[in-house]
């Protein structure tokens, strides 16, 4: 599609440093880094980290949903049980208020070692995946999503069952407790901001351009001799570490985990996210994640302040994003898009398309 | 442009924040399970929270209280997040939360992060939530499900005869605590549970599970609750099952009792034990029934109330009078309200009601058996009051601790 097209001069070997990184050009992403930078001295708690914080973890989850489907054509819709599995390692390897389970390891331990079975897991969950295209793919990530909640709900070995794990223990380094509003925020900021660069910069790594191309047209990369298979496994594999990356987050912000966290709606979640946000850039999925909690958070008091049944607010929710998706099918990023193009015609018709 | 008004509406969204500033008025939150399996329970708890709003008042010295109601779906983290929202955006200074067992657990270990609020227990029944490492400013005011299931075991064992049961239940905490409590009783009485089927909670197809129900046993209990028990009540006698049934705490009750269609006709003369008996003559009893009756016109409630109702009812009746007590008086991280939970006796519909060391309620039981009122309405019928029922159900502490914490195989059936 198109998108690959606009990739092309970005390969080009003397690329300038802005079009490497267009975000350094650009005032409005300036303004949005430094509003993320000062938030803390705006921002009450309940915002700070109920909202902002939920939304950048949330972000970073449906980010490698956004970068397997944006980039690889394939939607996984096991994203959230990667990032859940991480938490349930993060819970298990670490320290928890359930001595029998958790092995008490210290956080810089138990944390990579989540990451790592993590990875492991969705890259496995990714090679079964590969082998089918479209709407079996979205079946067999479904099915290890369904699978996944059922097997943390009845196993009490390890997941502890229905109960799931709690009190997990957060890190505490270099006199800090990491877990308190403030710190907390900026872990959570930095990791996403890394999670954001690594895939702005490998959609525009060779790796990431085959990738493209492996999307768009299978059989002219295999005839070209890429390895179709192993360019979508690597996919899943890096997706799946950004995933697990947020699923840790996640784990520490609640400091507990059980089978509702990796329910199969919380899976669906996630693609509603990524649908809404929109899947062809990066930034989409926060955007989605931040319509997504204000939605979630507010629609039921809004509701009452209507003087309607709060019970319903599900229903705000969906007709929420019924709306966004009637208008758009390429969610908020693609209105967006078409309001720039709009712009761009009328006056002179310039490069409106800056983006990677 | 876009990350500009991306800006925008993160801005407007702070200035909301700015709406919720403390006042003269006492925040009180409230979390029942409004959504999934549970909602039917929820939705009765909220009427018997209501109901001790109409009889108590709200208005505590020169103050007034403030509710703020959320749902949840009886799992812990929807529990958890709940709680955080009612703490973090509508700044309550008290919790009436949760409603069920594994939400009680993990709201407890969330409220040693809060050491400075006070949580009161709505309805929750895990005996690990208080049993296991409690805190400090966690207070329930309810017995937990194996306190209700005492009485039960001796009453089937040595009125109704039976020697050998097998169980079936919702597999998760409260559940296994009720087990708990009828297994330590009935096989310290002699008899045996030859087989104990957990499914999940939420479960619709119970066709296995009757399917692999034992016939050689004398009766089935079950430990079944809201959507899970009218569906298992179907299919069972769609299946056309005959068997005696004895009953848990939440499967004998008016949320099972009140529903529609003829299933829960098999219920009929089912033993059963709880927090409360439905025709109870004592007058508290009579005129808590008479008060939620008059709060709710009859299409909008249950004949009776349940024991959900019944538990928020109590929690939030400690509440307003211990408030009361201490003329609302929140300073010194609440030190006083806090000092006054711990001590007050409450006279409960369900009978009085004191606080252990722990701040787990012990108090008054109920042996049950299942009457049809001859207009087509069930209600459980008082067999047997059992006053001052502890947590270690009259065990040494020491010998309490040993037989471990309810789960799918403990206790072992024997006697202890």
């Amino acid at each position: 599609m198109s998108l690959t097209q606009l990739h092309a001069p970005a390969t080009a070997v003397e690329r300038p440093r802005f079009r490497a990184w267009p975000e350094l050009n650009n005032p409005a992403a300036w303004l949005v880094a430094l509003i993320l930078l000062i938030m803390p001295l705006i921002a009450s708690g309940f915002f700070l980290i109920e909202i902002f914080g939920t939304t950048l973890i949330l972000g970073i989850i449906a980010l490698s949903l956004m970068f397997l489907a944006g980039y690889g054509g394939m939607v996984s819709l096991m994203q959230l049980t990667i990032a859940g599995f991480a938490g349930y390692m993060v819970a298990v390897f670490g320290v928890s208020g359930n001595a029998n389970i958790s092995l008490g390891w210290p956080w810089w331990l138990a944390t990579p070692m989540a990451l790592v079975l993590a990875t492991i897991f969705g890259t496995l969950g990714g090679a079964l995946a590969v082998r089918t295209e479209g709407i079996y793919t979205i079946m067999i990530t479904l099915a290890i999503g369904a699978a996944f909640y059922y097997f943390t709900n009845q196993n009490w070995a390890i997941f502890n069952g229905h109960t799931g794990i709690n009190t997990v223990a957060t890190p505490h380094v270099l006199g800090i407790d990491w877990r308190s509003d403030i710190p907390f925020y900026y872990l959570i900021l930095a990791v996403a901001a890394l999670c954001y660069f690594a895939v702005q910069y490998v959609s525009r790594a060779p790796f990431g351009l085959a990738l493209q191309g492996v999307r768009d047209n299978a059989r002219r990369m295999a005839a070209l001799g890429f390895n179709v298979n192993a360019h979508r496994v690597a996919a899943y594999a890096f997706a799946s570490f950004i995933a697990g990356l947020g699923g840790v987050l996640q784990v520490w912000n609640y400091r507990q985990i059980s089978p509702g966290s990796v329910g199969v709606e919380r899976c669906i979640d996630i693609l509603i996210i990524a649908v809404v946000g929109g899947i062809t850039r990066p930034i989409g999925p926060f955007i989605g994640a931040l319509i997504f909690v204000i939605l979630r958070t507010f629609a039921l008091d809004v509701l009452i302040k209507f003087g309607l049944d709060g019970n319903r607010f599900r229903l705000l929710i969906g007709l929420g994003f019924l709306a966004i998706v009637f208008w758009s099918s390429d969610g908020v990023i693609g209105l967006w898009e078409r309001w720039r193009r709009r712009q761009a015609r009328s006056p002179s018709s310039t490069a409106g398309s800056r983006h990677g | 442009m876009l990350k500009g008004s991306v800006g925008l509406i993160a801005l407007g969204s702070l200035l909301l924040s700015g709406a919720a500033v403390a006042q003269e008025k006492i925040k009180v939150g409230v979390t029942a399970t409004l959504e999934g399996t549970y909602t039917v329970l929820g939705e009765d708890g909220i009427r018997g929270f209501q109901t001790a709003l109409n009889t108590l008042g709200k208005k505590v010295g020169d103050k007034e209280l403030e509710f703020v109601i959320a749902s949840t779906d009886a799992t812990p983290d929807s529990a958890v997040r709940a709680v955080r929202k009612l703490i973090e955006q509508d700044k309550v200074q008290i919790l009436l939360s949760p409603l069920s067992g594994d939400e009680g657990i993990a709201v407890k270990n969330f409220a040693k992060t809060r050491p400075e609020l006070t949580f009161i227990n709505a309805a929750s029944g895990a005996q690990e939530t208080t049993y296991v490492d409690p805190a400090p400013n966690f207070f329930r005011y309810n017995m937990d499900g194996a306190q209700w299931q005492t009485g039960l075991g001796k009453y089937a064992y040595d009125t109704k005869g039976y020697r050998k049961i097998a169980t079936v239940g919702e597999d998760y905490s409260f559940i296994y605590t009720q087990v708990f409590g009828l297994v330590l009783e009935f096989c310290g009485a002699g008899g045996q549970v030859t087989n104990r089927q957990w499914v999940p909670l939420g479960t619709k197809d119970f066709a296995s599970v009757i399917a692999a129900l034992p016939d050689d046993v004398d009766a089935i209990y079950l430990g079944l609750g809201g959507a899970d028990a009218v569906n298992f009540l179907n299919q069972y006698q769609q299946a056309g099952g005959k068997a005696h049934l004895m009953g848990g705490s939440i499967m004998i009750d008016q949320t099972i009792l009140s529903s529609k269609g003829s299933a829960k006709n098999a219920l009929i003369g089912t033993i059963a034990a709880s927090g409360q008996a439905d025709t109870w003559e004592d007058p508290g009893w009579q005129k808590f029934v008479k008060a939620y009756q008059d709060s709710f016109p009859p299409n909008k409630r249950f004949p009776s109330p349940s024991l959900l109702a019944t538990n928020y009812y109590g929690s939030t009746m400690a509440l307003i009078l211990a408030l009361r007590q201490v003329n609302g008086d929140l300073s010194n991280n609440q030190a006083k309200l806090k000092e006054a939970l711990a001590k007050i006796e409450l006279d409960a519909p369900n009978g009085k009601i004191k606080l252990d060391s722990n701040r787990q309620a012990i108090g008054t039981n109920f042996v049950t058996e299942v009457v049809d009122d001859g207009k087509g309405a069930l209600f459980s019928k008082v067999v047997k009051v059992i006053p001052n029922v502890n947590q270690t159900l009259g065990y040494d502490p020491a010998v309490f601790a040993k037989i471990g914490l309810p789960s799918r195989t403990v206790p072992e059936c024997k006697k202890y």
